[in-house]
This record gives structure tokens, C-alpha cells and sequence, in this order.
């Protein structure tokens, strides 16, 4: 490890004033960053410590409910308006981590967390999102864990986490603050895929800090789960996982909401699975094809492929808990 | 011998608490890491990134340059260490550090950095820079079967005709392979060494067995035994890692000789992988044959384990198949595969668990060939005799642990079709599996010191990695004493204190216990002699004391085993019985229940017997369901070296353990009856709960772990 200097910020301008400079990072729970500095995957010279900003709040707005960037994701996770209008959030929170990292992970941290791709986490190995042109470590070798979906011949690996599964499938939007002002986005065009600079793994530009999400409101409230299948039943990456979010009417689905995680580099949206379920009746059958149309584009390599078997069988399971079914 | 009614009061209760319990929970046990000696240094290992080869060139000048650094330790620095100037070189049967330019194991040390805090000692550690000539390395076992060789002589044994189980009428060929699974205890190795001079050593070492650590460390580093002191006060758990003297050990006495300052060195978890063992990767063949009642016909077991280039590692892999059942023809092979990887070592219940997975599930697959319940296949093949040599049993209960271990998990419930026993959409499934160790009694001594104040003071030698070996041999005292545990204690863990064996392979209660017995008689003998005739048994000791003027009395006796072994096969035996539930669309698995019953002779300690019974089983169903390291062999690297990768169960992965015990003594293993426990919570578990899996499934999974991706690509086999 390497020595660096560590600071509190005072505001939010004084954070955006520190991190225009090359070399210096934000710490927020610190549950990723600190064991990246520790392997030797990052290095920075500098570290300001955001804990102290005002950015705590979990609030009901005009359209919906914000959740400020500092909010910890067990204080999200049982926080009364999330468990009311949006228990997805809640269920995919629960389903990350432990609750003593839970404890210390921000809403902004989870979202910033890097792949756990070890190839990425051994110095020793090539890898072209920590070292560009080093080459991927994990598309010959050991990619159990790694992408089917929007892979490229640079990188296959998965963004870990479940919180943003969850966001990705309430049309959430991040909020951002930099030099310029503020600005939003799009949860879902947040995260990038890899294609030839995988060393990105969003659209946060140099200098600038997540300040929230919005997630607006919907009818998903009494129909949504959220399914992780792992190689054990707590504490452990996702091999796959679904975010099932159904607005369901006399048996009809009227609209329908799915994003997957552990398939792609960024949350995984299924569009098209969505558009084929609404209209339609909540019945098994109807998820299963749903989840055929979902896997279109799915290609797996040597230790993965099992999740083109995994992951329609996920979604179906999920939709079935989402509407009740099981 | 006839002495074994003695003590069985503790059976009928609970047993002691841990006498240790509350200084682990309060944190004020202190570990091997956790002493402040003053002028304390630090040192991190470099660990070398190829897997085969050699060192080109070292340079060390940025890491001696770093803040706080006060050495670096090489090859082309280190002190000679005297008991490696044997002409040998590195890789003929021990490992050298820092000897010579060879690399034999990716994460190789090839540096010690040593600071002033731990910190800047790993930054300087990431300022080494190696080049290496590197060579083919093969770290394959699969791929390299066909080099495998017997460790001595041809590695077979045979009784009767040779695949006779071919022969049968019913007959199971199949492979059952096993992933290299890491110890990882929750404590990382650790040793502090501190010099005294050019011939006096003090360290205080993870280790099992702080007089084998000595007498290691002596000789290596060619001192006289009594000028090194091994301090192992507390250990987090070991199951076998810490049996013997690694080169990070050897290194922190390097360092401190050549600073002259104590130094401490604490292993990473990613270290844990590569540098204090594992259970090995083991390829195993089994072909087993019934007449058409299940009489057993005949037994081939075959394995293949892998090793290091430098050293040979062998366990008793196929000595299940040899010793668990009544089976006139049986023939065994065991060979290892030398590979370019760190040496394995002992890993709780060495060899019989990774044999008894194989041959328990051959088994269980024999019993549906048949159409036989798998207990009704057992009892008919129930060994009444040690097969191999017709010695009788000292002792051997497993056909009740049979009936409470089927009772208790509600085994008239199990179908016996595989895959039809669906409850709210999770096939549910029951499986067994049954396991056997050696119930071994080595030679101790113990010194018991009755205090002026009534308090009784232990002492000796031995270790304790968690399975509670104090708080046993305190129940053992406070018996034939008469006195409440609260007034004895019981001193372990240095080196000078009597002889001890080192705590491993299950003998310690067996082995201690009876000392702490023999010396226990010999006191009270003292104090009758005291007395006089016609006194009590069991006095009040503080006014014997008093009466005569005494400030203490103390005796030192020892006590180890006779010709018993001579003539009675003697064993430990558990059986354990799992409930799982298997969802057939995402093949989650969960354990549901677990009834583990021991067959270990009179039971000392309940409390502390019943968590040696549940930890054991924990370590089956992380074998069977998630253990695996797992390596990159482009690179001969273990890509999983770390907590987050390399899965142990979570609480969220066991439901309530029962373990239940015999508990009927032993006539000829010790006076206390008592058999040990540690090896058999383990050994068999892992075939119960694949078992269990395939009645659930109809899936049979011969290649651990079972993960959920193995069970949705597998066709069903339902027949
Ligand atoms: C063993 C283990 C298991 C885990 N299992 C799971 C799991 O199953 N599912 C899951 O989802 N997650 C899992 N996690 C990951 C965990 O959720 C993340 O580590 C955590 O959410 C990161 O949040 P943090 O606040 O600690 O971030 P930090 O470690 O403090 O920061 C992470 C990154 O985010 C940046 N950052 C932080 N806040 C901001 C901000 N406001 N604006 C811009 N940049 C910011 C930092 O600069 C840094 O680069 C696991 C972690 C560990 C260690």
C-alpha cells in the first residue's frame, strides 16, 4: 500500500475542487476502494473522505423518492418509504454483501464499486480494464463468474452489484454534481459496456461526484422480488440475479420491469422481455417465454455458459414470485 | 483398564463451558500475532509470480529505500541458516527459504521486507522488483495422471482377488474427484521470533504442537533444544495447517538474527493458499460389486492426489475402502502426481475424508442398483472384525449410531426413488454417510500442583487449535479430584512445559486426558499417604495441606498406552444423515437438517464434544457444497486466493447440527474409555450430503463442489 494523504471534505464544491485533480479519489464506506489500494489495483495520492456531506437524506419528492449518495445501504434497505414504494430496492439491497459491509456501503459507493473480476484484483495478471493493453485475463482462462451479455474482445467482466440491479429496474436516475452544475442521467445509461475502453465503467467524467438517485413512483410496490442465485446463500457474488417489477391489473400485466446482474458489465435492462409481457396474462407460461426472448444475445465462454441455462430459468422464478405465483 | 465407570458424570450433564470462553469472546486471549515485544519489527513476504523457474534478478534498492524499511531479505543476502548446509539442495524432500535462486510454486517467498510497522513493510514489499527465467510449468492434476507414481513401493494392496468386483452381479465403476480445499483458519499463521544472543531463541508461533515447532526450529537453525522456547498460548484454529514448521517461520528467525530485533510475521489470507498446505486435488476410481442381496463382492479404489516437485505429500486416501466394511476381496492404489504447486499437508480427517467421499457415494449408488436402503447395505457388509487383519474392535458402536442417526433425522421419510419428493416446488432428498480414523493414544506427562488455597494447578506441553482441550482436561481433573473446575487451571502451550504429543490426528484427549488422569491418582495417592489409611477418597485438600504444614504438593506423571494396540483394532466411527432441498429450476441447494452421531468411547467434555461434532460437519458441507481452489494453470496461479472467491459456509448456509454420541466407553483404549472426535466430524459428511443431493435429484455429482450450475446442466439420470 502505497502512502497517500487523506482528507475530510467540508462541502460539496471543496469535494469537486479536490477531485479535479489527477490522483485523488473520494472515499465514502471505503469497502471497496480500501481493498483495491490494498491488492494494488489503485493507488491514489490522495483520498477525501465524503462521510461528513449533507447527503444522507432518504426523501419523498413531487414525482418520487430520493436517496442521497451518502445514504448507507442498510439504512436504504430498511428505511420505512423505501420498503413502502419501492421494496425491490430493498430486497436487492439485502441480497449484497454482509450487513457489516452493509453498514459501511454507500448508495454512491455500491454504484462506483469495480468488477470482481480477479484478474482485475491480481497485479500479476493481464488485464485491459486495469491496465489497458495488457490484454483480458479472464476471456481464455477462468470466467465462471463473467459476462454474457455486450462483452467485448477486451473485457467480460460483470459489474457486481445488486443495488443498481434493482435502480436499473425503477427507471431511476443518477444525479450529478461537478465544476459545471448539475446533471442527471439515466440510471440505465450510467454504466458502459466495455467495448475498447473497458478501463470505464460508467459515464462519470473526471471531476465529477454522484449526489442521488431519483426513482420515480409506480405500481410496482405489490408485485416485485428480486432472485440471486449464488454458490451460497448469503454473502457472495451473484452468478446470476433478476429484478422482477410487475404492475399487474385483474391478471393482466399492464407494464413490466426487468434488469438482470451478473450477466453484463452494467446492469442488464431487458427490454425486449418487457415488451412481451405486457398485455399479456401473469402465468408461467408467459415468463418462460418472456425469459426465451430475454436470452437472445446471451454468448458464454468456457466456464460460464451455464448461465444461458441459468438465467432464463432466474427470471421465470423471479416473475413467478414478483406476481405472486410461488 | 477395568477402571473406565469412573467418570461418567459428565456425560449426564451438559459438561464444563469453555474455561477459556469468556477470554476468546472479550478478546483478552492473546494469539501468536498479538504480543508487544519491545523493539518489535515487522516483516511482509514477497511471494514469487510464476510458477516455475528462476530468479534472474532481484532488486531490492526502491523497497530498502522505502520509509521505515530496515531490511530486505533474500536469497543473496540471508544468513546462512546451519541445518540447510547439509549439501541437499532445496527440493529434496524439504523447502529452503531463501536458499537459492529456485522457484518452485507461484507465491514462492522471495523477500522478506522488514519495517518499523506493518504498513511500510508492505509498501516496501511492493517495491521488490523480481525478473525471473521462467519454465513449462505443469499445474494440472488432470492433465498429468499419466506421470503419476506410487510414493513407495508399488502403492497397492491387496486381500483376495484383485478386481473381483467385477465378478458381481451388481456393480458401480465410477470417478469421484476432489478440488484442493484450503484450511483457512480465521487466525493467519503468525510467528514473533526474538533471539537472545547467538544461541537462545524465544518464539511465539500458530502451531499445533509447540515441542515438535522446537524441536523443528532447533534443528534447523542447530540450537540446543532447551535454548528454544515455542509459546503457542491460543490458537484460532489450525485443522492441521499448523502440524508442522513452514519456511515463513524459518524466515521471521532469519530476519530477527540478522536485525538483531525481534520480528513479526503474519501471513495474508492470499499466503494462506500457497504456504501452509492444503487438502490435495485428488483423482479417485472406485469399482465396487454385490451378489444380488448386497453381500459385497469386492472393493477397487484407486487415487491419484497431487504433490510438490519438492516434497512428497501422502495421506491414507484409500485406507477406507480397506478398513470400513466386511468385503473379502478388496485391492487399493494409491500414486501421487508431482506438480509445479506448494506442498499439501494434513487437512482435518487427511486421506479417509477425501476416500471416504468416494467410497461412500459408490455406495450410496450401489444401494439404488440393488434396490437395498443404504443403512440395510452397510449393516449387511458390518464389519465385526478390523478386516484387514481379523483383529477384534476395542470397541465399535456404529450400528447404533445407524439406528439414532436415522431415527433423528426422520429417515422412514427418505423415498427410496430418487427425484419424487417435491415440497412447494423443492425436491427434498436424504442421504448418508458414514466415516472412520484411527483412535490413536500417544505418550504425555502432566505436573499437578495442589495450591495452599485448595486450587490445583496443570501443567504441560500440548496446544489447543478450539477444540477445547483445556476445558476437557479440567472436566477430567475436576472429576477424580472432586473439586469445581473453577479451582483448577490448566497450563499449556510453551514449550518448556511437560511433554505433550502435538494436538493432531484426534489423540489428544486420549493422550493428555489420560495423564491428567494418572496424575490426578497420584496425587490423591500422595495426599492419602498424608492422611493415612481409612481416609477420604477425595479430601478436603487445602487442610491436608494446612494440617502438615505444606504450602503445596505436587507430583509429575505420564502415562501412554500398553500392548492393547497389539491386540485390538482400535477406531473412531461417525455416521452423519442430511436433509437437503433442491430447487430444480435454479439448482439452489439447502441443507435442511443434520444428524451427525459419534461412536468416540466415553464422551469428557459434552459442551465442548458437540461443537467439535458441528465444526467438523460445517467443514463436510463446505467441501461438498463450495470449497474448490481453483487455479488459472496458463499462469500455475490460484485465481480464488481470498474470502470473497474462495467460499466456507455462512450461517445462512446451516440449519440446526445435531450431533449425537454413543457415548458408551472404550474398555482398553485409556482409563477414561474416551476415542477422539475431531477427524470423524468431518470424514464422511461430504458423501452424505451428495447422497442426499442425488435422492432429492436424481443428479449425482462425482466432482466436488456441488455448485448450482453442475446440477442445471446435468441431465437427469432418472432411471
Ligand atoms: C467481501 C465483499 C462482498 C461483497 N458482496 C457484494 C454483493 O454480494 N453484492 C453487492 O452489490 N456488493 C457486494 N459488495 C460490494 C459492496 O456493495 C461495495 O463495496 C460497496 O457498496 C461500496 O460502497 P462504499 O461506500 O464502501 O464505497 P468506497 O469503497 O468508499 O468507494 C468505492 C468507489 O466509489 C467511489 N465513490 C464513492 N462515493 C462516491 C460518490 N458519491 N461519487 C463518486 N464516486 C464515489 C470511490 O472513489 C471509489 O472509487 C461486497 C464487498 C465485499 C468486500
Amino acid at each position: 500500500m502505497k502512502q497517500f494523504q487523506y482528507t475530510r471534505a467540508v462541502s460539496q464544491q471543496s469535494t469537486i475542487d479536490a477531485i479535479a485533480k489527477p490522483g485523488t479519489k473520494i472515499i465514502a464506506g471505503g469497502t471497496n476502494l480500501v481493498d483495491l489500494m490494498k491488492r494494488g489495483v489503485t493507488a491514489p495520492d490522495k483520498l477525501v473522505d465524503i462521510n461528513n456531506l449533507p447527503l444522507k437524506n432518504i426523501t419523498s419528492t413531487k414525482t418520487g423518492l430520493h436517496i442521497g449518495a451518502l445514504a448507507l445501504n442498510s439504512v436504504v434497505s430498511e428505511n420505512s418509504l423505501v420498503l413502502q414504494k419501492q421494496p425491490l430496492l430493498s430486497m436487492a439491497l439485502k441480497a449484497g454483501a454482509s450487513p457489516q459491509l452493509r453498514n459501511m456501503a454507500t448508495v454512491g459507493g455500491n454504484m462506483m464499486q469495480r468488477t470482481r473480476c480477479a484478474y482485475f484484483f491480481d497485479v500479476s495478471m493481464p488485464c485491459n480494464k486495469r491496465e489497458p493493453g495488457t490484454g483480458c485475463g479472464a476471456m481464455g482462462g477462468y470466467n465462471r463468474m463473467h459476462a454474457i451479455f455486450g462483452a467485448s474482445e477486451q473485457c467480460i467482466a460483470v459489474h457486481p452489484s445488486d443495488m443498481c440491479v434493482g435502480l436499473a429496474a425503477l427507471d431511476a436516475t443518477v444525479i450529478i454534481a461537478g465544476k459545471k452544475g448539475e446533471r442527471r442521467i439515466q440510471f440505465i445509461d450510467f454504466h458502459r459496456l466495455p467495448g475498447d475502453h473497458p478501463e470505464q465503467d460508467n459515464h462519470l467524467a473526471m471531476g465529477e461526484m454522484i449526489i442521488g438517485v431519483d426513482i420515480p413512483d409506480n405500481n410496482f410496490a405489490k408485485n416485485s422480488y428480486y432472485l440471486k442465485i449464488r454458490d451460497r446463500q448469503s454473502y457472495a457474488f451473484a452468478l446470476v440475479s433478476v429484478a422482477a417489477a410487475l404492475d399487474i391489473s385483474n391478471g393482466i400485466i399492464k407494464q413490466a420491469r426487468l434488469a438482470m446482474g451478473g450477466v453484463a458489465h452494467k446492469p442488464w435492462r431487458l427490454f425486449d422481455a418487457e415488451k412481451a409481457l405486457a398485455g399479456k396474462a401473469a402465468t408461467e407460461e408467459n415468463f418462460k417465454q418472456a425469459a426465451q426472448i430475454a436470452m437472445r444475445d446471451a454468448k458464454g465462454y468456457e466456464y460460464n455458459s451455464f448461465k444461458i441455462k441459468m438465467a432464463p430459468a432466474v427470471i421465470a422464478e423471479a416473475l413467478k414470485h414478483a406476481a405472486g405465483l410461488v | 483398564m477395568k477402571e473406565t465407570t469412573t467418570l461418567k458424570k459428565s456425560a449426564q450433564t451438559d459438561g464444563l463451558s469453555r474455561v477459556d470462553g469468556r477470554l476468546k469472546v472479550t478478546g483478552a486471549a492473546r494469539y501468536s500475532a498479538e504480543f508487544n515485544i519491545k523493539g518489535l519489527t515487522y516483516g511482509v513476504l514477497v511471494g514469487s509470480t510464476i510458477a516455475k523457474g528462476s530468479i534472474k534478478s532481484l532488486d531490492t534498492k526502491q523497497a530498502e529505500r522505502a520509509p521505515g524499511v530496515l531490511t530486505v531479505i533474500t536469497h543473496l543476502n540471508s544468513p546462512k541458516v546451519p541445518g540447510y548446509q547439509d549439501g541437499k539442495p532445496t527440493g529434496n524432500g524439504v523447502f529452503k527459504i531463501f536458499y537459492d535462486n529456485k522457484i518452485y510454486f507461484s507465491g514462492q517467498p522471495v523477500a522478506l521486507v522488514v519495517a518499523d510497522s506493518f504498513e511500510r513493510a508492505l509498501f516496501g514489499a511492493s517495491q521488490v522488483k523480481a525478473q525471473y527465467n521462467q519454465d513449462n510449468h505443469q499445474t494440472n492434476l488432470r492433465a498429468n495422471v499419466n506421470t503419476a507414481k506410487a510414493p513407495h513401493g508399488d502403492g497397492t494392496y491387496k486381500r483376495g482377488t484383485e478386481d473381483a468386483w467385477k465378478t458381481a452381479p451388481v456393480k458401480v465403476e465410477q470417478e469421484y474427484i476432489i478440488p484442493s480445499d484450503i484450511h483457512n483458519p480465521m487466525e493467519l499463521h503468525a510467528i514473533i521470533a526474538q533471539w537472545d544472543g547467538d544461541d537462545k531463541l524465544t518464539v511465539w508461533d500458530k502451531t499445533q504442537g509447540v515441542q515438535d515447532a522446537r524441536d523443528e526450529i532447533a534443528q534447523i537453525f542447530k540450537l540446543k533444544k532447551e535454548n528454544v522456547q515455542v509459546n503457542s498460548k491460543f490458537v484460532g484454529g489450525a485443522f492441521g495447517s499448523a502440524l508442522r514448521t513452514w519456511p515463513h517461520e524459518v524466515a521471521a528467525i532469519i530476519a530477527a538474527k540478522a536485525l538483531n530485533r525481534p520480528v513479526k510475521v503474519v501471513l495474508s489470507r492470499a499466503d494462506m493458499f500457497t504456504s501452509v498446505g492444503y487438502r490435495p486435488h485428488t483423482w479417485q476410481k472406485i469399482g465396487i460389486g454385490a451378489t444380488a442381496d448386497g453381500k459385497l463382492v469386492g472393493i477397487t479404489h484407486e487415487a491419484i492426489g497431487q504433490t510438490s516437485t519438492y516434497e512428497n505429500f501422502t495421506e491414507g486416501t484409500v485406507g477406507v475402502s480397506q478398513s470400513l466394511y466386511a468385503c473379502p476381496n478388496v485391492n487399493t492404489s494409491y500414486k501421487l502426481v508431482a506438480l509445479d504447486v506448494g506442498v499439501p499437508t494434513w487437512m482435518r480427517g487427511p486421506g479417509e475424508a477425501t476416500g471416504a467421499f468416494a467410497l461412500e457415494s459408490a455406495l450410496d449408488e450401489l444401494s439404488y442398483q440393488l434396490n437395498i436402503d443404504p443403512i440395510e447395505l452397510r449393516m449387511r457388509n458390518y464389519a465385526q472384525t478390523e478386516p484387514q487383519g481379523g483383529k477384534p474392535f476395542s470397541s465399535k458402536y456404529l450400528d447404533e449410531a445407524y439406528k439414532m442417526g436415522a431415527e433423528h433425522i426422520g429417515w422412514n421419510d427418505r423415498s427410496p426413488k430418487p427425484g419424487t419428493v417435491n415440497e412447494n416446488g423443492w425436491l427434498v432428498g436424504y442421504g448418508m454417510g458414514g466415516g472412520m480414523f484411527g483412535a490413536y493414544r500417544d505418550g504425555a506427562t502432566v505436573k499437578a500442583i495442589m495450591m495452599a488455597d485448595g486450587n490445583l494447578i496443570l501443567q504441560t506441553a500440548v496446544s489447543d487449535i478450539g477444540p477445547g482441550t483445556g476445558t476437557a482436561m479440567v472436566s477430567i481433573a475436576s472429576e477424580m479430584m472432586g473439586i469445581p473446575a473453577e479451582k483448577i487451571r490448566f497450563d499449556m502451550g510453551e514449550s518448556s512445559l511437560p511433554q505433550a504429543p502435538t494436538q493432531g490426528g484426534s489423540s489428544i484427549t486420549a493422550s493428555v486426558g489420560s495423564a491428567v488422569y494418572a496424575v490426578c491418582k497420584d496425587l490423591k495417592e500422595k495426599f492419602q499417604q498424608l492422611i493415612g489409611n481409612g481416609g477420604t477418597d477425595k479430601p478436603d485438600y487445602a487442610q491436608v495441606l494446612k494440617q502438615h504444614n505444606l504450602a503445596k504438593l505436587q507430583v509429575t506423571s505420564s502415562a501412554q498406552g500398553g500392548d492393547e494396540r497389539k491386540k485390538y483394532a482400535m477406531f473412531s466411527w461417525s455416521v452423519h444423515f442430511v436433509r437437503v432441498k433442491v430447487h430444480p429450476a435454479t439448482g439452489v441447494i439447502k441443507i435442511d437438517k443434520v444428524a451427525c452421531v459419534a461412536d468416540s468411547g466415553h464422551i469428557v467434555s459434552p459442551k465442548t464434544a458437540r461443537s467439535q461434532i458441528i465444526g467438523g460437519a460445517i467443514g463436510g458441507i463446505g467441501m461438498a457444497l463450495m470449497e474448490e481452489v481453483v487455479f488459472d494453470h496458463r499462469y500455475g496461479r490460484i485465481v480464488n486466493n481470498n474470502f470473497a472467491d474462495y467460499h466456507v459456509p455462512v450461517n445462512a448456509d446451516i440449519p440446526q447440527i445435531d450431533a449425537l454420541f454413543v457415548n458408551k466407553p472404550d474398555p482398553y483404549i485409556n482409563p477414561m474409555g474416551a476415542k477422539g472426535m475431531g477427524e470423524i466430524a468431518l470424514i464422511g459428511m461430504a458423501s452424505a450430503v451428495a447422497n442426499a443431493v442425488y435422492n432429492a435429484t436424481g443428479k449425482r455429482v462425482r466432482d466436488l463442489p456441488i455448485t448450482p450450475d453442475k446440477l442445471i446442466t446435468m441431465d437427469v439420470e432418472l432411471s
